[in-house]
């Protein structure tokens, strides 16, 4: 039995004999492969087991796959019981292999790039479908418990409002400091060689009213709570906690999802709100420390140049975004089957479908507003 | 040669202040099966995991094949542990890896074999365990549990191993799976001649397939013998066990079928 002192596999043409000897076992799997490979199986009416040391299952299979299952199985009734038993179990799994063959997964590469287009596709379609169906559902759950009071889940929706919206404004207000500093500091580049630095007061107020603080918020939002709600109703899913509400009479929309859209609807606005008096901060400490611009004067400008109107025209997309968050997360989160690898996978795609609609939505909305002069 | 194969002596574990195992001594010896049974709790899987070492022992000592496994250097005990096949209790198959990438990765990866060799094998393996070639490329998440426990037990004997851990390998299966499942282990045991060490909670399977039973209670082992000795053993977890209501049902089954 010991490993280091195994020798190899070996066998020798007796007439029509072939006498085997040493390890055959997957150790030595090329070399009984290449020794096989030289032989003609038909030349020998008997094999010898006598001098073989040990046999595994590995070589047993070259074995019989070179000399055929039936005429081994034939002559195994001849060996000990032990050297039988492998070589009949193994001739018999050899057989079921050949009887059905695997099935072939090579198909042309152009006939194969074409019809993942069309997966693609259709799987696009369908996951647009399904979006929208899931869309229907969660109203229509809204509609049925908006007059009833009595079956709104207020404790449920303030726990989401505070871990969607409380617990993410700091990181909202950091990220959008930041980012109204970097707005400010490209700005002042810019407009310095025409002796405008001043503008950059609008630049980074109109961005962030308009654009930057909703869509960062969202951003945001996209990344840690739609990934968020797709794991914690993936893994409900598939460990049957959604079916087991449901054969309890309870709706899964109204007990789960619902509590969650609305509480982004909530946190959303708040956040962007936040968020783009958060930008404006960085722009205006900015200002203050880098490019000669006085906070006043900063307010003056402000409160001159620029309406309120363009506040409205950004914080008017928030609850869009939000319910598109809320609902591909909560969406993702239905679909998950079965194993964790499945709630990985939608998390990920959760992620990814619910920032390239925010960023979608906001372009087309930018488009709109600025076509309609608003 | 030493009929002895794996050696437990004095075992101790422990978890924090929770002692599972205390003076725990048990022998599995070549080509037996070896059934392992207690009642919840008792630390079945936890013998199993101390053994093929996952888990540090606190005391005592486990000799596989004659060696202390925790007195080995790494690549010692790696070529040690290649010759342990372990089947867990949900499989354990890889998710990310198809049935027979599931079965060849461990050929791939011990032996010099080319993918497309190792791949070849896996379909006998899956053949050997009752696996149509089908199956060879399908997802785990895909498969039944009894598949899940063929498969699993087809990787677990992929590189032909001499002892072979089954922990559970019944448990969720239905009656006629299970069945089949304990044929086909011991149809295996004869032809590839491993030694197994089978925790189960399955009367049936024990009535079945194993040569003896060790009976876990008490921290240790309290008897281990053939199963006509066992249940006459003087113990009232063993006597609840074996004469209440499914124990007997299970004798009376494998009286009828021998």
């Amino acid at each position: 039995m010991d490993d280091h002192a195994s020798t190899p596999a070996h066998s020798k043409p007796d007439s029509e004999r072939l006498v085997l000897s040493g390890d055959w076992t997957l150790l030595h799997f090329t070399r009984i492969q290449r020794q096989l490979a030289k032989l003609d199986p038909n030349r020998f009416t008997t094999l010898c087991f006598d001098d073989v040391t040990r046999l595994d299952t590995a070589a047993a299979q070259l074995l019989i796959e070179w000399y055929g299952p039936a005429r081994m199985q034939a002559l195994s009734s001849m060996l000990p019981v032990k050297r039988k038993n492998l070589l009949i179990s193994v001739a018999g799994a050899v057989t079921t292999q050949r009887q059905e063959p695997p099935p072939a997964n090579a198909s042309k590469a152009l006939t194969h790039g074409v019809a993942l287009v069309g997966q693609q596709v259709e799987s696009l379609y369908l996951q647009q479908k399904y979006l929208l169906g899931f869309l229907g559902l969660v109203l229509s759950a809204l509609a049925r418990t908006l007059w009833r009071p009595s079956r709104w889940r207020v404790t449920a929706t303030v726990s989401h409002i505070q871990q969607t919206g409380l617990n993410a404004v700091p990181i909202v207000m950091l990220l959008t400091f930041m980012v109204g500093a970097v707005v400010a500091f490209l700005g002042a580049t810019v407009l310095e060689s025409f002796g405008a630095t001043i503008y950059t007061v609008n630049l980074v107020v109109f961005s962030f009213l308009r654009e930057f603080g909703v869509l960062l918020a969202a951003i945001m939002l996209a990344g840690r709570t739609a990934s968020a709600f797709t794991a914690q109703l993936g893994s409900m899913k598939s460990n049957e906690e959604i079916d087991a509400l449901r054969t309890q009479g309870l709706d899964p929309i109204e007990l789960l999802v619902l509590p969650r859209v609305l509480a982004l609807w909530i946190s959303l606005p708040l956040l962007a709100f936040i968020g783009t008096l958060s930008g404006m901060l960085g722009g205006a400490v900015v200002g203050v420390v880098a490019l000669d611009i006085p906070l006043s004067q900063f307010l003056r400008i402000v409160e001159r140049d620029i309406g309120v109107s363009h506040f409205f025209a950004g914080i008017v997309k928030a609850p869009l975004f939000a319910l598109v968050i809320a609902l591909i997360g909560c969406a993702e989160g239905f679909k998950v089957s079965g194993s964790a690898q499945s709630v990985g996978e939608h998390t990920t795609s959760s992620v990814v479908q619910s920032i390239f609609m925010v960023i979608l939505l906001d372009a087309l909305a930018a488009l709109y507003f600025m076509e309609m002069g608003w | 040669m030493d009929d002895t194969v794996i050696d437990i002596e004095r075992l101790e574990n422990r978890f924090g202040a929770n002692v599972v195992h205390q003076d725990l001594n048990l022998t599995l010896k070549r080509g037996e099966i070896l059934g392992v049974v207690g009642g919840s709790g008792t630390g079945k899987s936890v013998l199993l995991r101390s053994i093929v070492g996952l888990k540090p022992i606190d005391a005592g000592e486990i000799r596989v094949f004659g060696q202390r496994l925790n007195t080995l250097s790494t690549s010692q005990r790696a070529a040690i542990e290649r010759r342990f096949g372990v089947l867990f209790q949900r499989g354990a198959l890889y998710s990310s890896l198809n049935l027979e990438e599931n079965i060849a990765l461990p050929l791939v990866e011990h032996t010099p074999l080319s993918r497309q060799d190792a791949e070849h094998i896996a379909r006998m393996k899956l053949a050997l365990v009752g696996l149509s070639p089908n199956a060879a490329k399908q997802m785990p998440a895909a498969l039944s549990g009894g598949m899940i426990k063929r498969a699993a037990l087809a990787r677990a004997l992929a590189l032909d191993p001499d002892v072979l851990f089954l922990d559970e390998p019944t448990a969720g299966l239905d009656p006629i799976s299970a069945a089949k499942f304990d044929q086909l282990l011991l149809t295996l045991r004869d032809a590839l001649g491993f030694c197994v060490f089978l925790v189960t909670h399955d009367l049936d399977t024990l009535y079945t397939v194993c040569d003896r039973v060790a009976v876990i209670s008490q921290k240790r082992v309290i008897v281990a013998d053939t199963l006509a000795n066992v249940a006459a053993t003087d113990d009232t977890w063993v006597q609840d066990y074996f004469h209440g209501p499914r124990g007997r049902a299970a004798y009376h089954a494998a009286k009828e079928a021998t």
